[in-house]
């Protein structure tokens, strides 16, 4: 079965039809890459499917592990195993980071049917994963987000996604605002996640993520339609050629 | 005053102003209270200073004749703030000796009730009560004062420095199946350098209205750690007035938490009457249903390079209410005067509302003073976050909510009593979601 199964999904904002209709299906194991300019919806995409207030579903539907995922609360989702790492990840004065991340995982272990961590054993399950992130223990006590550098929230992300091991990840722009070794740090995060069960969604206006964490499938999102998918391989071809060809060729 | 204002004369039926133990000072306490009282009335809206809050219903309320505290009153110890300490327990007013443990009190401590003290040496009293609380246009101080009977005395001697805390814990309840009311009268009074901590936990069942006056003078020196938290029954009214005598380099760490009663005003005035003083007076509330929560401050600057700082944040749900009324006057000689003062609330409903009003007099020219007040909402965004993680809505709303309060709490100084006020926060915020649900 399918991990993800987009179906003619259509949605708008307001009186602003945004997405389509979007078909789209990710297998367990497979990382795939959505590209795309500005304003072709792929924020909206990610959010939709995290599912966050403010959008109407008109048309099509959302099937994650065969269950209609639209229908079901954005924590519910995130219990079932789904991950949205965000563009911008959001600053919360007065949480402390360990605490926000205490509370997410139980929750998702009580989801699962799994007894809550005694705070020894968190400590000891988070330690392990923000030393490969080197997220230090500094930032793991101050509240969450709230003065990070633009590399340190990106970190912070993936350190989440890694504590919460989701089924399904979306990455929303994750490479925004890193520098080229804050990206390898943030790539090696990923790529450490890949497992034969999990699914990926990485959403990048650039090329330059996909040299680190390498695709099986790209696609091309442009105003609200997937317009073109393949492998790797045209990944790079935007890189060289832009947008242009494929938008333009579809208007013609 | 015009004629056909109807005044409101409640509490008084029963007033007996000269009463066989006095010393003649008493007596004329009681007897100058209950003029201004008679005077002025129970205060109505048309009193600048009671503008937002409305006393009406509590005029119209019956009450029992003031006796004797009620027999069999349990200490809800779960509701009190988790410390350890001396207690003293007072119930409706009336200090409770066997209920209070008060053993191994050290030298230079005196932990004792008005009454048995205006019996046993009113000498001592007679230079302080009722010469701190401020006289004018305070009728609720003034109906306190015509009642003026027992209630808790504490005295530390200069030098004294106490490692452990005094802990009041005044409980309200019913006579029978009437409702009760108290004027109960606090009065402490630190020597040059000492040191001490006091936690007033205010708590009780059923109907009643505690008019409580607390005096306290801060010597040369002397440090004084005073926290409150106003915990009453959902059906009680809270009336409280604290007045602050700071005199020369002393430093006051004040805290108010409060969550209960059906309408509660907690009124302060600190007169920073020495130099180089440090006054921290900060507050945090919690209101739901039609709860009606009021924190009234007033910083008096009268010499110079002394600090105030007023933090107070508060949560409104439901059809709740808040008044926020912060003064602080910078009197011509208080030069090089720091106040800072800041006013926030957190509305999570339609029907919830707050009153705020900052005010600023200054009349020194050489004084840095600011204040701010935002009121807003649980911001959707963060909300988002959290449940993107897997915490549920309520969960992720309580986490914002005490992360909002927090920064209020961050503010009390003894670690040990902000860690207590902290979990009732939580406790309470979780109390009320249970409460929602079992209400479906």
């Amino acid at each position: 079965m399918p991990l993800l199964e987009i179906q003619n999904l259509h949605a708008t904002v307001g009186d602003k039809e945004i997405l389509k209709g979007i078909n789209l299906v990710i297998k367990p194991g497979q990382v795939h890459a959505i590209m795309g300019p500005n304003g072709s919806g792929k924020s909206t995409l990610s959010y939709i499917l995290a599912g966050r207030d403010g959008y109407d579903v008109t048309k099509g539907e959302v099937l994650f592990d065969g269950k209609d995922l639209l229908s079901m609360p954005a924590d519910e989702r995130a219990c079932a195993g789904l991950f949205l790492g965000f563009q911008y990840p959001v600053e919360i004065p007065g949480v402390a980071t360990m605490t926000f991340l205490k509370t997410a995982l139980n929750a998702v272990r009580a989801y699962r049917g799994d007894d809550p961590l005694d705070a020894m054993q968190f400590l000891n399950y988070v330690r392990e994963r923000a030393m490969v992130l080197n997220v230090t223990d500094d930032m793991l006590r101050r509240a969450l987000n709230v003065g990070f550098s633009g590399g340190e929230k990106k970190r912070n992300e993936i350190l989440q996604m890694a504590v919460l091991e989701p089924r399904l990840a979306v990455l929303d722009e994750t490479d925004s605002g890193l520098d080229i070794d804050a990206l390898k740090i943030v790539a090696e995060g990923v790529n450490a996640m890949r497992t034969p069960e999990r699914g990926m969604l990485v959403i990048t206006h650039y090329q330059r993520l996909l040299n680190y964490i390498e695709p099986d499938h790209v696609h091309v999102l442009a105003q609200g339609r997937i317009l073109q998918s393949g492998g790797k391989e045209l990944a790079l071809e935007l890189e060289k050629n832009g947008y242009g060809d494929i938008t333009g060729a579809e208007a013609a | 005053m015009s004629r056909n204002v109807t005044k409101l004369l409640p509490f008084v039926d029963e007033v007996q102003v000269s009463r066989p133990d006095d010393a003649p000072w008493t007596s004329a306490l009681r007897q100058e209270g209950f003029n201004r009282y008679r005077e002025s009335g129970l205060p109505t809206p048309r009193t600048e200073a009671w503008k937002y809050t409305n006393l009406r219903r509590l005029a119209g309320m019956n009450f029992a004749p003031n006796e004797a505290a009620p027999e069999g009153v349990a200490i809800p110890e779960d509701h009190l703030v988790k410390i350890d300490g001396f207690r003293a327990v007072v119930i409706n007013g009336r200090f409770q000796a066997n209920l209070s443990d008060l053993s191994g009190l050290p030298r230079g401590l005196r932990v004792e009730g008005l009454a048995n003290m205006l019996r046993k040496s009113p000498a001592l009293l007679e230079p302080l009560l009722g010469r701190i609380a401020i006289r004018d246009n305070r009728p609720l101080t003034a109906l306190n004062a015509a009642h003026l009977d027992d209630g808790l005395c504490v005295f530390v001697e200069k030098g004294v420095v106490l490692d452990k805390p005094i802990h009041i814990v005044s409980i309200g309840a019913p006579c029978g199946d009437e409702a009760a009311s108290f004027h109960p009268r606090l009065l402490v009074s630190l020597g040059a350098g000492s040191v001490a901590t006091i936690v007033e936990s205010h708590v009780g069942k059923g109907a009643y209205f505690s008019n409580g006056v607390a005096e306290f003078v801060v010597g040369a020196d002397a440090v004084l750690n005073h926290y409150k938290v106003q915990e009453e029954s959902d059906e009680a009214y809270h009336l409280a007035d604290t007045t602050l005598r700071l005199e020369d380099r002393s430093t006051y760490d004040g805290f108010t938490f409060q969550s209960g009663g059906v309408l509660a005003r907690n009124e302060i005035y600190a007169c920073l009457d020495g130099e180089n003083v440090d006054c921290r007076v900060n507050a945090a509330y919690l209101g739901a249903g039609k709860q009606h929560i009021d924190n009234t401050v007033f910083i008096d600057h009268v010499k110079p390079g002394s600090r105030s700082r007023e933090v107070c944040k508060g949560v409104l749900d439901d059809q709740s209410r808040a008044v926020f009324q912060g003064k602080i006057l910078v009197r011509k000689d208080a030069q090089k005067t720091d106040g800072f003062q800041l006013n926030k609330a957190l509305l999570l409903s339609r029907g919830a509302e707050i009153d705020s009003k900052p005010e600023l007099e200054i009349y020194a020219d050489d004084v840095k003073c600011s204040h701010g007040a935002t009121v807003g909402e649980l911001d959707a965004d963060a909300l988002f976050y959290l449940r993107s993680r897997g915490i549920d809505t309520v969960a992720a709303r309580n986490l914002l909510i005490s992360a909002f309060v927090a920064e209020a709490v961050a503010e009390i100084q003894s670690e040990t009593v902000r860690d207590a006020v902290s979990d009732m926060v939580q406790v309470k915020l979780e109390m009320r979601h249970e409460g929602r649900v079992n209400e479906r």
